[in-house]
C-alpha cells in the first residue's frame, strides 16, 4: 500500500497540475449513483437553495435575538467611552479611574454557539463604537504573556490596515513591535494607542471614515472580549486585571466576559481585590431553549419552508438537543443532514419547492418519475380511495397522473397553510391550561399531531374539558390571540375561521350588557308561580324534582352556551385542519422519515456497535453458520470473537496461557477435528499466531491492556459480561 | 439437600454440595430464582470472607472449600440471573449490557466455558446437563448447558435433567476442582464423556441449525435505540455491594501458569505474520459483501464533505482498507493528505508540516502550532479553489489522543476547505472530543464494521505474546558501540555488567555516578571525571544510557534495554 511504512505517518499525494483541473464539482457527486442526472441535477439546485435559505434565516434570526442583550450592551461601552473622555478633570471620575469597566455576558452553557454571537457583538462594536476590537480565548492564553502578546498583537494587527500609509512612522511600535517578545507591554500598547489616536484624530474629520459611525469619540475605548471566561487560568487573568488597571488612565480599557455559566464565577474565579478593580453590569442572553423554540417556529413550524420533517425526525433531533448538547447550531446541522438526504434520496423531491416550480416540474415528468408516484404509498391509498373508472385512468394514463400530481401538490400546500395557523391557534388556547395537557411548546403539540389524530388522544379531551371551564375574560383573551394568529393566514378557510372567532368576540363583548338584564328577568320568573299553587305533598315532590332538573339543564347561560358554541368551532377547525400528513396524498414528497438514519450520522454508539459486532457476528456477517441464540456465538466465528467471548468470563486479570488454551480447544472443536486425537485442543504454532494476532486486536480496540502486576497477565477495562 | 459422593480423576472422594434451592430450581422457573437472588447478597459476603482465611487449596479444608465455592458460584449465578432475564428479553447489546457491573469470576471459568463451547460445533445454546453419578469432577464437569430434549438425543447412559434453567446457573452450580493444583491442565483432566457427547452432538449438527432469525433480528433491531427507560432496569443494589466486594480483595483469582509451558516457543513478528499469510480466512465472502455495501456510500461521503460536514467511521474490523480505496477511487484527482494516527510517532508537527511545507508550498518555520493552523486558514481562505482531504485512519491512535492534538485537529477540520475523513477504534474513542471539540469537527458518523484484522495497525504494538527480540535495540548497541574507543566500550560494560547483577532488584535505579566513576577509575578506563562526563555525554546523545536524579540530587546512569538483550548483548562481545 501507498500509505504503508514503518518510517512515516503523514503522506501528501499531490497530483499533478494538469490533472487538476477536471474536479468534479459537488452536484456530481449528487447525481452519482442516481440513473436520471438531470433531475439530480435539478433536486440538487433546490436543496441547495433551501439550505441557503435556511442558512440565512437563522444568521437572521439569532442576531434579532440577541439585537436586545447586545443593544444594551453597546449603550454601557458608549457610555463608559463617554466618561473616559471627561475624566481627565472630574476628580470623581479620578477616584473611580482605576476601575475597568466590566461587561458580564452569560450566555449558557453550549459554549461552541457562542461564537456567532461574539463575531456578531465584535463586529457591531468596531462598526458604531470603536476600531479596537480583540477576542481572545482560553486556549490560546495560557500564560500571561501569551495572553498579552495576543492582545498587543490583534489589537494592532487589526489596526494595520487603518494607517497603512503611515507605517513607516509608526513602525516601530506597532508591525515589528509585536514580532518582539520584550517590547510585548502595556505600555508600549498605550504609546501606540496615544499615536494612534491621534492619527485617527486628524484624519477622521478630513475624510469621513467609511467602517466607522458617526458618534466615534476621539478616544474609542479598547475593547477586550474574553470569550470563555471559565476556561482562563485564574491567575493569568488575576495579573492581567491588575496590569491593567495601573493603565486605565492612559488607555480606555473595557473587558466582556463571555459567561457559561453563571455570574458567580467571576467571584470564583477573582479574589476581591481583583474583582474591585472591575466595574461589573450583568448581561443576560435569550436561553438556549427559547433560542431553539424560535428556530423550530421559523423554520418548520411554517408554510414557508417546502420541506418539511415527520414527528419521528424532529423528535430525534429535539432530543438530541435536549439530551445531548443545548447546541442550536447542531439542530440546524441535523436539518441540514434531513435535507441533504432527502434530496438525495427520494426522486420525487423535485415537487418540493415553491408552487409554481413544483406543478411545472410535475408536468415535466417522465415515465419514469410517473412510475414512481405511481409506487408511493400514499398516492396508493389515494388510488383505491377513487372510483373504479378513475383507477383505471391513474394507473395507465401517464398525462392524467401527471395532472392529478399537480393537483395533488396544490392541495397538500393548502393543507400546510391550513394546518399551522390553526396549530398555533390550539397551542395559544391550550399552552396557559394548568398542567399542560398539551405540552407547553408549540413543537410538542406538533409532533403529536404529526403523529397521530390530535383529537383521539385523552391529552386533548382534557384539554377541551378544561378549556369549557375557562373564565369569560380568559377566554375572550385566549380567543383574540386565536383570531390575531389567524389573521395574517392568507387562504380562504382560514378567513372564514376568524371571522366566526371574531363573530364570537364580539357576542361575548355584547353579553355584557344583555347579561345583567335577562339573567334577573329569568332567575325572578321561574321560580315563583308554581309553588303557590296548592298541591299534596306527591306533586309537591314532583314540581320540586322538575325544578331541580330544569335549573340544572337552565344553568346553561348564555355565557356558557356561547362558550360551548365557539369550543366546537375550534373543534371542528382542529378535526378539519390538523389531521396528520401521512393522511395526505404525495406527502412523501416533502416529508423526511428516516429518522433512524439521521440518528445513526448524528448521535452514533460506536461502543455498542463493536460490542454487538464481538459478540453477534451474525448480524453482520449474515453467515448460517453464525446463527446463534442471544446471548452466545457460534464457536467457528472470528478470531476476535471467540477470544472477547472468553474473556467475558474473566476477572480483573486474565491469563494469557489458559486463554490460550481455551482458545485451542474452541478452534480445534471448530475444525473438527477429531476429539479423540492426541492433538486435539493442542496449541500449534497457526493457532498460536492467530490467538496472537487476536488479542493484539483486543487490545487495540480497548478491552484489555498488558499489565505488570502478574507474569503473562493482561488487564481488562471493561466491567461484566453480556 | 443432596450431598452427591463422585469418585475423582485421583480416586479421592469428592463430597459436593447441593443446596436445597438449586434442587428448587430445576422444578421452578427461573424469574423466581432472580426474586430469590437479592437476599442472597449477605451470603455472599460472609462467604468471600471466610474463604479469604481458608486461603487458597488448603488442603485439609479442601472440603469445606469446596463446598463454600459452590455456596459462592450459585450465588453468583442468582446475581446475574436478573441481569440475563433482561438480556435475552430484549435486545444483545443494549446500554445496560454494555455498562454491566464487575462480577466476581471464578479462575477456571474460561476452560469451562471453552470446553462447553468446544462441544458445540456451529451452535452452542442450550445445553443440557448430564449428571451423571459416575462422571468425574473434572474442572469442566459442570460447565454443560441445559439442551431442550426433543432437540438432542442423549445417548442412553446418561441421566438428564430437562429444564429451562440459563446455563450460567447451571454452569455454576458445580464449582471448580479444587483438588486439582492450581497448576492443572484442564484439557487433558476433560473426560471422555465430553469426547463422547461431541460425537452424539455432532451428527445432530444439521438438525440443531434451526434458524433463530427473530431472535437476532431483534436484537439487531435494538442496535440503534438507546435502551428505552421501561426496558432497562436499575442497577439492584446487590451488584454495586458485588462490585465492591470484586474490588475488595486484591487477590487476583488466576491461575499461576505462564506461557513458558507451551511447547512452541514465542513467537517472533515475522513468522506471526507469515503463520497468518497462510490463514485461511474465514467468511471472506460475507465480509466481502459488506464491505461492499461500504464502499457504496463513497459518492455521498463527498457530497457530505464538500457540504461541510466531516466523516467518521467506526465499527469492528480495520477500516484502513475502506479509506485506501476511498482514497484512490475519489481522490485521486484532488490533494489531500494520508495520515496513520496508528503510527506510534506520528505528531502534530509532522501533519502540519506535511501541509504547510508539502501542499502548500510554504517555506519558514512556525513558532508554534496555533501559528501554523492559524497560517492555513487563511491560505485556504483567500484560495478558495484549493481542497485539500485529509485522511486520518485512527484518529483515537495513542500519539493524537491528546486534549491539544484533537484541537488543533478540530481546528483544521473546521476550515471550510480542509475536508477531514478519519477513523476510530477504540472503544472509548469518543471520550477524546468535548462538546466544542465535537462542534469543530463536525462529524457525520459511518458505522463500517468490516472484521478485517487490524494487522497494520498492531503491528506496531509491543504485544506480550509476541517475542521482544529487542534485535533493534541489539544492532543499535553493536553499531554504536563498534565505533567507539575500547575504553569507551569498557565503561560501557561496567555500566551493563553493573546492571545485570542487579536486574533482579526492582528497587534498582540505577548507578550512581560517582560509584561509577570510582568503579572506572579501578578499571583503569579513565583518569578523570571530565573524562567520564564526556564519554557519558556521548553514550547519551546515542540514548544508549538515561540518567535520573535520585531524591537525593545525585545522578544515577541506567541502560534502557531489558536484561534479555543486555545479555545477548554481552555474549556476543564476548564472542568477539
Amino acid at each position: 500500500m501507498a500509505t504503508s511504512s514503518v518510517s512515516k505517518g503523514c503522506f501528501v499525494f499531490k497530483p499533478s497540475s494538469k490533472k487538476r483541473k477536471r474536479v468534479p464539482r459537488v452536484e456530481d457527486y449528487f447525481t452519482e449513483g442516481n440513473d436520471d442526472a438531470k433531475s439530480a441535477k435539478l433536486r440538487f439546485n433546490i436543496c441547495q437553495e433551501l439550505w441557503e435559505k435556511i442558512k440565512s434565516d437563522t444568521e437572521t434570526l439569532q442576531e434579532e435575538l440577541n439585537k436586545k442583550t447586545l443593544d444594551s450592551l453597546l449603550e454601557l461601552i458608549r457610555k463608559c467611552a463617554s466618561g473616559f473622555q471627561l475624566k481627565a478633570n472630574d476628580w470623581a471620575g479620578l477616584m473611580r479611574a482605576s476601575e475597568i469597566p466590566t461587561a458580564a455576558l452569560v450566555l449558557g452553557v453550549n459554549v461552541p454557539d457562542h461564537d456567532v454571537t461574539f463575531q456578531g457583538l465584535s463586529e457591531l462594536l468596531q462598526q458604531s463604537v470603536t476600531p479596537f476590537v480583540v477576542s481572545v480565548q482560553a486556549k490560546e492564553c495560557t500564560a500571561l504573556k501569551h495572553l498579552m502578546q495576543k492582545v498587543l498583537e490583534r489589537i494592532m494587527g487589526v489596526d494595520v490596515p487603518l494607517n497603512e500609509e503611515d507605517e513607516g512612522q509608526s513602525g516601530s511600535c506597532s508591525v515589528p513591535g509585536n514580532r518582539k517578545r520584550a517590547r510585548c507591554s502595556l505600555s508600549s500598547l498605550c504609546e501606540w494607542y496615544q499615536m494612534a489616536v491621534k492619527k485617527f484624530a486628524a484624519r477622521s474629520p478630513g475624510k469621513k471614515c467609511s467602517s466607522l459611525g458617526k458618534d466615534v469619540l476621539p478616544y474609542p475605548p479598547v475593547v477586550i472580549i474574553f470569550k470563555d471566561l471559565e476556561a482562563f487560568s485564574p491567575r493569568v487573568l488575576q495579573d492581567f486585571i491588575l496590569i491593567c488597571s495601573r493603565y486605565i488612565q492612559q488607555l480606555p480599557l473595557m473587558f466582556i466576559f463571555g459567561i457559561a455559566t453563571s455570574p458567580s464565577t467571576i467571584q470564583h474565579m477573582l479574589p476581591h481585590s481583583v474583582s474591585s478593580l472591575l466595574c461589573i453590569e450583568l448581561f443576560q442572553s435569550l436561553s438556549c431553549t427559547q433560542h431553539l423554540a424560535t428556530v423550530i417556529d421559523q423554520l418548520v413550524l411554517t408554510p414557508k419552508f417546502p420541506f418539511k420533517l415527520t414527528g419521528k425526525v424532529l423528535q430525534v433531533l429535539v432530543s438530541i438537543f435536549l439530551y445531548h448538547d443545548f447546541s442550536v447550531r447542531n439542530f440546524i446541522k441535523g436539518l441540514q443532514l434531513a435535507l441533504v438526504e432527502h434530496f438525495h434520496s427520494q426522486p420525487l423531491s423535485v415537487l418540493c419547492c415553491c408552487k409554481k416550480e413544483a406543478v411545472d416540474h410535475a408536468q415535466q415528468f417522465i415515465h419514469q418519475d410517473v412510475e414512481r408516484v405511481r409506487q408511493l404509498p400514499s398516492f396508493m391509498r389515494y388510488v383505491e380511495n377513487q372510483d373504479a373508472e378513475e383507477q383505471v385512468k391513474l394507473l395507465t394514463n401517464d398525462d392524467h397522473v401527471k395532472e392529478v400530481c399537480q393537483k395533488l401538490i396544490k392541495n397538500l400546500r393548502k393543507y400546510h397553510k391550513n394546518y399551522h395557523p390553526v396549530l398555533r391557534c390550539l397551542h395559544s388556547l391550550t399552552s396557559s391550561l394548568p398542567k399542560y395537557p398539551l405540552g407547553k411548546q408549540v413543537r410538542e403539540l406538533h409532533i403529536s399531531c404529526l403523529e397521530k389524530n390530535i383529537w383521539e388522544t385523552e391529552e386533548y379531551n382534557t384539554a377541551m374539558q378544561l378549556l369549557r371551564m375557562l373564565a369569560k375574560d380568559e377566554l375572550v383573551a385566549a380567543l383574540q390571540n386565536c383570531a390575531d394568529l389567524l389573521r395574517p393566514a392568507k387562504s380562504e378557510k382560514m378567513k372564514e375561521a376568524l371571522q366566526q372567532l371574531e363573530d364570537y368576540i364580539t357576542k361575548f363583548d355584547k353579553l355584557d350588557q344583555l347579561s345583567s338584564e335577562d339573567l334577573m328577568e329569568e332567575e325572578v320568573t321561574s321560580p315563583g308561580k308554581d309553588l303557590q299553587k296548592k298541591t299534596d305533598l306527591f306533586q309537591l315532590q314532583k314540581t320540586l324534582l322538575e325544578m331541580r332538573e330544569s335549573r340544572r339543564s337552565k344553568k346553561m347561560t348564555p355565557f356558557e352556551v356561547l362558550r360551548n358554541q365557539v369550543l366546537d368551532i375550534v373543534d371542528q377547525l382542529v378535526r378539519t385542519y390538523l389531521i396528520p400528513p401521512e393522511t395526505q396524498p404525495m406527502n412523501e414528497v416533502c416529508y423526511y422519515s428516516s429518522s433512524g438514519v439521521l440518528r445513526r450520522h448524528l448521535n452514533a454508539t460506536p461502543r455498542t456497535s463493536i460490542q454487538t459486532a464481538l459478540s453477534h457476528p451474525y448480524y453482520y456477517l449474515q453467515h448460517e453458520g453464525l446463527q446463534t441464540d442471544t446471548g452466545s456465538i457460534s464457536n467457528t466465528a472470528p478470531d476476535i470473537c471467540v477470544v472477547y467471548k472468553l474473556h467475558l468470563e474473566c476477572g480483573r486479570l486474565i491469563n494469557l496461557f489458559d486463554w490460550l488454551e481455551a482458545y485451542c480447544t474452541v478452534v480445534s472443536a471448530a475444525e473438527g477435528k477429531d476429539p479423540d486425537s492426541p492433538d486435539y485442543g493442542k496449541v500449534d504454532e497457526l493457532k498460536h499466531a492467530r490467538f496472537i494476532q487476536a488479542v493484539s486486536e483486543l487490545e487495540f480496540v480497548g478491552f484489555v491492556k498488558s499489565t505488570k502486576q502478574k507474569t503473562d497477565h493482561v488487564a481488562r477495562l471493561t466491567w461484566g459480561g453480556c | 439437600m443432596s450431598p452427591q459422593k463422585r469418585s475423582g480423576a485421583s480416586a479421592a472422594l469428592d463430597v459436593r454440595f447441593v443446596a436445597d434451592s438449586d434442587v428448587l430450581d430445576h422444578i421452578v422457573d427461573k424469574q423466581d430464582v432472580a426474586k430469590a437472588s437479592k437476599s442472597s447478597v449477605q451470603t455472599l459476603v460472609t462467604l468471600n470472607k471466610k474463604r479469604l482465611q481458608n486461603g487458597p487449596c488448603d488442603p485439609g479444608e479442601e472440603d469445606e472449600t469446596e463446598e463454600n465455592l459452590n455456596e459462592q458460584n450459585y450465588v453468583n449465578s442468582l446475581g446475574t440471573e436478573a441481569e440475563d432475564g433482561a438480556e435475552n428479553g430484549t435486545a444483545a447489546t443494549t446500554g445496560s449490557s454494555v455498562f454491566t457491573f464487575h462480577t466476581t469470576k471464578r479462575s477456571n471459568k474460561m476452560a469451562q466455558m471453552a470446553s462447553e463451547w468446544a462441544r458445540t460445533p456451529g451452535k452452542s445454546v442450550t445445553f443440557n446437563a448430564p449428571e451423571s453419578p459416575e462422571e468425574t469432577p473434572s474442572p469442566s464437569r459442570g460447565s454443560k448447558r441445559p439442551v431442550t430434549q426433543n432437540k438432542t438425543p442423549q445417548k442412553g447412559k446418561k441421566v438428564q435433567f430437562v429444564s429451562n434453567t440459563p446455563h450460567r446457573l447451571r454452569k455454576r452450580l458445580t464449582g471448580p476442582n479444587l483438588k486439582s493444583e492450581s497448576d492443572s491442565d484442564f484439557s487433558s483432566s476433560n473426560s471422555e464423556e465430553e469426547d463422547q457427547e461431541e460425537e452424539g452432538e455432532k451428527k445432530l449438527e444439521p438438525q440443531l441449525k434451526t434458524p433463530r432469525k427473530s431472535a437476532t433480528s431483534a436484537s439487531a433491531a435494538a442496535l440503534y435505540k438507546t435502551p428505552s427507560k421501561k426496558s432497562k432496569k436499575a442497577p439492584e443494589p446487590n451488584l454495586v455491594e458485588e462490585y465492591f466486594e470484586a474490588h475488595s480483595s486484591s487477590k487476583v483469582l488466576t491461575s499461576d501458569r505462564t506461557l513458558q509451558k507451551l511447547q512452541t516457543p514465542r513467537l517472533d513478528r515475522d513468522t506471526l505474520l507469515r503463520l497468518l499469510d497462510g490463514k485461511p480466512s474465514c467468511y471472506s465472502s460475507e465480509i466481502d459483501r459488506l464491505n461492499k455495501t461500504h464502499e457504496k456510500h463513497f459518492s455521498k461521503w463527498m457530497l457530505q464533505l464538500d457540504l461541510g460536514f466531516n466523516i467518521l467511521l467506526y465499527g469492528l474490523g480495520s477500516k484502513k482498507n475502506l479509506l485506501e480505496k476511498f482514497r484512490t477511487s475519489m481522490l485521486s484527482d484532488i490533494v489531500h493528505l494520508v495520515v496513520n494516527g496508528f503510527f506510534p510517532s506520528i505528531t502534530l508537527k509532522s501533519i502540519l508540516n506535511s501541509i504547510t511545507g508539502e501542499i502548500l508550498e510554504h517555506e519558514g518555520n512556525f513558532r508554534n502550532p496555533i501559528d501554523q493552523i492559524e497560517l492555513i486558514g487563511k491560505i485556504l481562505k483567500e484560495d478558495t479553489d484549493t481542497h485539500i482531504y485529509l485522511i486520518i485512519h485512527n484518529i483515537d491512535g495513542p500519539m493524537l489522543r491528546g486534549e491539544k492534538t484533537q484541537q488543533a485537529l478540530g481546528q483544521l477540520a473546521s476550515i471550510p476547505n480542509m475536508h477531514l475523513l478519519a477513523s476510530i477504534d477504540h472503544i472509548n474513542a469518543p471520550l477524546v472530543w468535548d462538546q466544542s471539540k465535537m462542534s469543530m469537527f463536525n462529524w457525520l458518523w459511518y458505522e463500517t464494521t468490516s472484521y478485517l484484522p487490524y494487522t497494520e495497525e498492531t503491528s506496531y504494538e509491543n504485544s506480550l505474546l509476541v517475542q521482544q527480540t529487542g534485535a533493534l535495540a541489539l544492532s543499535s548497541l553493536t553499531h554504536v558501540l563498534r565505533s567507539l574507543t575500547p575504553n569507551a566500550r569498557g565503561i560501557f560494560r561496567l555500566l551493563a555488567e553493573f546492571q545485570l547483577e542487579h536486574k533482579d532488584d526492582p528497587s534498582y535505579t540505577g548507578l550512581s555516578f560517582q560509584d561509577f566513576y570510582q568503579r572506572c577509575r579501578e578499571a583503569f578506563l579513565v583518569n578523570s571525571d571530565i573524562t567520564l562526563r564526556t564519554q557519558l555525554t556521548e553514550f547519551r546523545d546515542h540514548k544508549l544510557i538515561r540518567t535520573k536524579k535520585g531524591v537525593d540530587g545525585v545522578e544515577y546512569l541506567l541502560i534502557p534495554v531489558d536484561a534479555g538483550t543486555l545479555t545477548d548483548f554481552l555474549e556476543k562481545e564476548d564472542v568477539e
